[in-house]
């Protein structure tokens, strides 16, 4: 094995195919121009990929070795309008507004890298109102289906661990919502505010902040919302 | 002739990003408590791993004086020995070792080695050591509550782990999924600090194919641990849902102390898959970062290079993806189709390719050596031996129709603790003194050295190679005692007798090793900055032991792999990763 450096001529990186080899064999970054952020979220994602194949994979254990029958999902999950029920409209609607918010969130990013500060706020800000208000649909769905006698230990309608999987894994889900509204918010109120602008450092990691972090908060964003939509379908549709 | 290059930047690539801004603490706490330097980061973490472990060494005492001397003890009752396994088991394997190797050595060497001022995010990394403090705190605390820690055994298994009747089933049980989940979270921080940073900020120079074998032991595992953990988090939600809001995850229908409980449906196997889809790899995530340090160690110490470095990088890669699909094999016994049987066990004995891979490249590295002998070589081949001699049995248990009759039994006891127990322990104490000068600057006692080496090489077989015959008689694991059996000979109880005595001896060495580090500390012999005449980055900082930052003004720039050592046609036997290349004169190339 050769155990000097490279020739000079070798050390310009091919674009393209090639171009990621090179860049995996090259020194320094992997990913060559991926801020550190940005590759922490993208780890981070794969790894809460895990935590939530985990929670889906249970789900559909526990509903297979259960005994008791499982609940249809369009009855309990309908809601009645002027008397007759609508299967799955609340849940519609709240995928609606949750898809609505990622192409908020996307767009940004977008403005984000424009340095369009006024804009970027907007859409932050947008996009945050609109989780809180899934997250607020999500606490009516989930008192609606308390009101009627579900709980994570017993179910009036069949199989027990209906109550028990949906409130845990939608409620994981929730709070992966929340926190990202919560950091929605926060950076909104840094763009607001200018940080990005002026390199203001921030008041736990001293560092300083970048229009960059609107687009790892966004990768979170649309992972959230990935997720949901698998959620969507294996609660709501099987 | 060979002279050295006139412009050696021209052999690395140009510096793609600025410099880390590294935020300096100007108080006592922000320095010493709070701080944000890795390499502080990495003591507080080894202090407390090893903290904790005294107890899981101490637990280990109790339990091997109850088995060796039965009833001569009042304070051991059958629970409170289920509950000394416990808490030994989980706290050696997560509390002990995997911070001690990820958090510890994986803080204190990743920036060093690959050249970067510190971990990527400081903050994130200060952190999730106070986080994985929390985690500790929370799992000692088990052992005050009422009813104390659990006896659930390691594996935690449902139904019986929060049943009534198994010791810990008010409080304990939850206490240590708590505390199970938080050690989780606050990894995470840790773990992705050490990958973005191996991946994203290494030196000028410093390919991914010339980083030493320890940081891609360390990073490889850190990725495990990453992937891994999610199933332990999930199956410690799931469970605590189970104790507290009576859900029924896990739990089918059952009678316990003559009522019914109330559960019903639930699936406790499904707890077995997910334990044990983290557990296999974290077995791994012990073994791999010992795999990276020792082939260090080995190749310095036998002045080598380390024979086959791609092969032992791609080797540890391989052993890390197979280690996904293996998991069952702790099943065996549950009754599972045996085509999955089958599958399980083909896939576990191709793990044994691999690892026996790395074996070979280990022997091969010493071979025609220039062996010294120093304590970091000595736990070295130690490590080789209990390494080979665990990974054997390891075929015999890999296998489930030979698995069947010795599962739980202490067969498979020696067999774990030889491979994944001893062996990185073995890895462990030789690091130690390997990087101790550079880390407090400091000689340890070379007799002590000497001595704890000696006597926990010796003591450690004469602990666990008697256990293969006990397991292989049948003797149980996991029993609090096993006298008055017409199939157990009385010279079994002679044998845990002397097992007994080895097991003292052993753990009291560990106390002269722990006195050696804390008095050298102050009191040793002063040490030279690079000691072993090594390759890699860390020793060439301009200080010893490195400050904040790391290195001096400028970062080093890497020319050459970690392994140039007894180059022919050069004078020292050997280059550090930083010495720009040599070129050949035109003259001499005709
Ligand atoms: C001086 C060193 C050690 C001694 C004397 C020792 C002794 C023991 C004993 C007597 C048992 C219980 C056997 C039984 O009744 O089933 C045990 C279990 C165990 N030990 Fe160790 N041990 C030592 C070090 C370690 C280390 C370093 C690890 C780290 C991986 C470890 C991991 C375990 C595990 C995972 C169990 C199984 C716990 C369970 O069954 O739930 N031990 N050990
Ligand atoms: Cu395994």
């Amino acid at each position: 094995m050769s155990t000097d450096a490279m020739a000079v001529d070798s050390l310009e990186l091919k674009p393209g195919v090639a171009g990621f080899v090179d860049d995996w064999g090259s020194d320094q970054r992997a990913f060559k121009g991926v801020p550190w952020g940005k590759a922490m979220m993208w780890i981070f994602l794969v790894s809460d990929t895990f935590i939530f194949g985990c929670f889906l994979a249970s789900y559909m254990t526990v509903r297979m070795s259960t005994l008791e029958p499982w609940p249809v999902p369009s009855e309990v999950f309908a809601l009645s309008f002027g008397g007759a029920p609508i299967p799955l409209i609340l849940i519609a609607i709240m995928t609606f507004v949750l898809i609505t918010s990622s192409g908020t969130m996307a767009l940004a990013v977008n403005y984000g890298y424009r340095k369009n500060k006024w804009v970027t706020f907007w859409l932050l800000f947008a996009t945050a109102v609109l989780g809180a208000t899934f997250v607020g649909m999500q606490m009516f769905e989930w008192s609606k289906l308390i009101s009627e006698g579900i709980r994570p230990w017993e179910n009036p309608f069949g199989a027990r661990q209906f109550g028990s999987v949906f409130f845990m894994v939608t409620g994981f889900h929730g709070v992966h919502v929340s926190v990202g509204v919560l950091f929605l918010f926060l950076t909104s109120r840094k763009v607001f505010r200018g940080d990005y602008d002026t390199g203001r450092r921030g008041f736990f990691t001293w560092q300083k902040g970048r229009y960059e972090i609107i687009e790892t908060l966004g990768l979170y964003w649309h992972f959230v919302d990935l997720v949901w939509v698998f959620i969507f379908a294996f609660f709501y549709l099987w | 002739m060979e002279h050295i290059a006139h412009d050696e930047t021209s052999f690395v690539r140009p510096a793609e990003v600025g410099e880390m801004e590294l935020y300096h603490a100007k108080t006592w706490l922000g320095k010493y408590v709070f701080s944000q330097d890795a390499k502080t980061i990495a003591i507080q973490y080894a202090a407390t791993a090893i903290a904790i472990g005294m107890v899981a060494l101490v637990l280990s005492w109790v339990m091997r004086l109850q088995l060796g001397f039965p009833d001569a003890f009042d304070f051991i009752d059958p629970s409170s020995y289920l509950q000394f396994v416990t808490m030994h088991g989980m706290i050696m394997v997560i509390y002990l070792l995997t911070a001690l190797l990820l958090g510890g050595f994986g803080n204190y060497l990743i920036p060093l080695m690959v050249g970067a001022r510190d971990m990527v995010f400081p903050w994130l990394n200060m952190i999730s050591f106070w986080v994985y403090f929390t985690a500790v705190v929370l799992l000692a605390a088990s052992f005050f509550v009422g009813g104390g820690s659990t006896g659930a055994g390691w594996t935690l298994y449902p139904p019986q782990a929060i049943l009534p009747g198994t010791p810990g089933s008010e409080t304990g049980i939850l206490l240590m999924l708590a505390s199970l989940a938080v050690f989780i979270i606050g990894f995470t921080m840790g773990g992705l600090n050490y990958v973005v940073t191996i991946l994203q900020a290494r030196t000028r120079g410093m390919t991914l194919m010339r980083m030493p074998l320890t940081v891609w032991g360390i990073f490889v595992a850190t990725v495990l641990a990453l992937f891994a953990f999610p199933a332990l988090f999930v199956s410690a939600i799931m469970m605590s849902l189970d104790v507290l809001l009576g859900t029924s995850f896990f739990m089918p229908a059952i009678m316990t102390m003559g009522n019914e409980a109330d559960h019903v449906g639930g699936n406790p196997l499904l707890f077995q898959h997910l334990f044990w889809f983290f557990g296999h790899p974290e077995v791994y995530i012990v073994a791999l970062p010992a795999f990276g340090i020792v082939s260090d160690l080995i190749s310095i110490h036998a002045r080598n290079n380390i024979f086959g470095y791609r092969m032992m990088v791609w080797a540890i890669i391989a052993i890390a993806f197979l280690s996904f699909i293996v998991w069952a094999h702790h099943m065996y016994t549950v009754g599972m189709n045996p085509y999955f049987g089958f599958f399980f066990a083909t896939t576990t004995l191709i793990i044994a390719v691999p690892t026996a891979l790395k074996v070979y490249n280990w022997v091969l590295t010493l071979w025609q050596g220039n062996i010294h002998l120093t304590i970091p070589m000595l736990f070295s081949i130690a490590f080789l031996l209990f390494f080979i001699n665990g990974g054997m049995t390891g075929l015999f248990l890999g296998n489930a129709s030979v698995s069947m009759p010795l599962s739980d039994t202490l067969f498979v006891v020696a067999h774990f603790h030889m491979v994944m127990a001893v062996a990185p322990v073995m890895v462990v104490c030789g690091a130690i003194y390997h990087w101790y000068p550079k880390i407090t600057g400091r000689w340890y006692h070379e007799g002590m050295a000497r001595f704890h080496f000696w006597v926990t090489f010796v003591g450690s077989y004469l602990v666990f190679l008697p256990m293969h015959y006990l397991g292989i008689m049948g003797v149980p694991r996991r029993y609090f005692e096993i006298t008055g059996t017409s199939f157990l000979p009385d010279s079994a109880q002679t044998v845990n007798a002397s097992i007994t005595i080895a097991a003292l001896v052993v753990g009291f060495a560990q106390l002269v090793f722990i006195y050696n580090l804390i008095f050298s500390a102050m009191k040793g012999k002063k040490a030279p900055g690079n000691p072993w005449n090594a390759t890699s980055l860390e020793w060439q900082t301009e200080h010893t032991p490195p400050q904040h930052g790391n290195f001096g003004k400028e970062l080093p720039c890497v020319y050459r792999w970690a392994y140039d050592f007894s180059v022919p046609g050069v004078e020292d036997d050997f280059i550090p990763q930083n010495v720009p290349p040599r070129t050949t004169t035109p003259e001499a190339a005709s």
